[in-house]
């Protein structure tokens, strides 16, 4: 490496940010690419149904749908709050 | 066997039509009896980067309706009598081409050509999809900038699920990378995404690396294709990329910088 390399490389470069910034985002489009197109609606109306009970952030539920050659799953993650009110 | 290539992208302006015309033309120069067909209704310019926009008569939808025969409508190339183009429709409206009528066109033209080359159009509607669904094999032209990355990805994904042989089950459709409009010394400078990390993120088999040129203006501002012009660095990356299809083992060029006297003196390696 070069003396002029040394000081190119000595402030994170644009192109390490853009390289950074698609494998997360391909990765994300990638999984979802595959999963069913009912999965935003069921999202939306679990998340409806446990509001009635518990008071959660919009954000607090994840679905996530899984395929392997055996098998496909359904993953239900819901975050309940630290101190929960319950809605009487 | 006739193949079918599809030249795409997702995003426009990264080199589609540049590329089709180029390869269809290398793969005729090498021999093979070779159509191109320019799949953007409504916007058509392959005719115009091939340089035979005087000489359209028919075009594809004029084929499709039954108002011309396919051999009415294909333009023999003025360079390479064993090149074929089919232009595009002017037409607005968005419904011209089906598949089932795209689908007879390619059926007719496999009995006479070794090689089909569709030239998709930007976007994922409908000419798009119909310029990728009967494809064999899949270049997909990228830039090294970010929302040309994520287009090509989405193209990958709607290659492996909406294509024919997707849908029919068969061997998946081959897919190749082409790096457009590289320049290997602002990767080296940090300031553009090397080759590698485009490969790493969309683990594509590289088919080749065509340098930012000059050369590609100038190809289509005179109406021929870039692989025409044989000392320019383009066109031999078009060159070497027909060469590495059809099978010949040729190492990558054009993604190290050329180094001036300078960097001859001061760069090292």
């Amino acid at each position: 490496m070069s003396l002029l390399d040394y000081f190119k490389k000595s402030k994170a470069s644009s192109a390490s940010l853009a390289k950074e910034r698609l494998q997360i985002l391909v990765a994300h489009e990638r999984s979802s690419r595959n999963q069913p197109s009912y999965l935003p609606q069921l999202q939306k109306e679990l998340l409806e149904v446990i509001r009635k009970y518990v008071n959660v952030e919009q954000d607090a539920i994840s679905v996530n749908f899984e395929q392997n050659d055996t098998q496909e799953t359904l993953e239900l993650n819901i975050v309940l709050p630290e101190h929960q009110t319950k809605i009487s | 066997m006739a193949r079918i290539i599809v030249v795409t992208s997702g995003k426009g302006g990264v080199g589609k039509t540049t590329t089709s015309a180029a390869i269809a033309m290398g793969l005729a120069k090498k021999g093979h009896k070779t159509a191109v067909i320019d799949f953007d209704v409504g916007l058509r310019n392959l005719d115009l980067i091939m340089g035979c926009e005087r000489r359209v008569v028919y075009d594809f939808v004029n084929v499709i309706n039954g108002e011309a025969t396919l051999n009415q409508a294909l333009i023999r190339d003025k360079n390479c009598n064993l090149l074929y183009i089919l232009p595009a429709s002017q037409t607005r409206d968005k419904d011209a081409l089906s598949q089932e009528g795209v689908g007879k066109i390619l059926d007719e033209l496999k009995k006479d050509f070794k090689y089909i080359v569709c030239d998709s159009p930007a976007g994922i509607e409908k000419g798009a999809h119909l310029a990728m669904y009967f494809a064999d094999d899949a270049f997909i032209v990228t830039n090294p900038e970010v929302s040309s990355v994520r287009d090509s990805d989405r193209m990958l994904g709607i290659l492996s699920s909406k294509s024919r042989r997707a849908e029919q089950n068969e061997e998946p459709i081959r897919e190749y990378l082409l790096l457009s409009r590289y320049s290997p010394d602002r990767v080296k400078l940090g300031e553009m995404l090397s080759v590698d990390d485009v490969q790493e993120i969309l683990s594509l088999h590289l088919l080749g690396v065509i340098p930012e040129s000059k050369s590609v203006l100038n190809a289509s501002n005179s109406g021929t294709p870039v692989i025409l012009d044989e000392k320019s660095d383009a066109g031999q990356a078009y060159a070497d990329i027909v060469a590495r299809y059809l099978g010949e083992d040729r190492p990558h060029r054009f993604i190290d910088e050329k180094k001036g006297l300078f960097g001859k003196l001061f760069g090292g390696k």
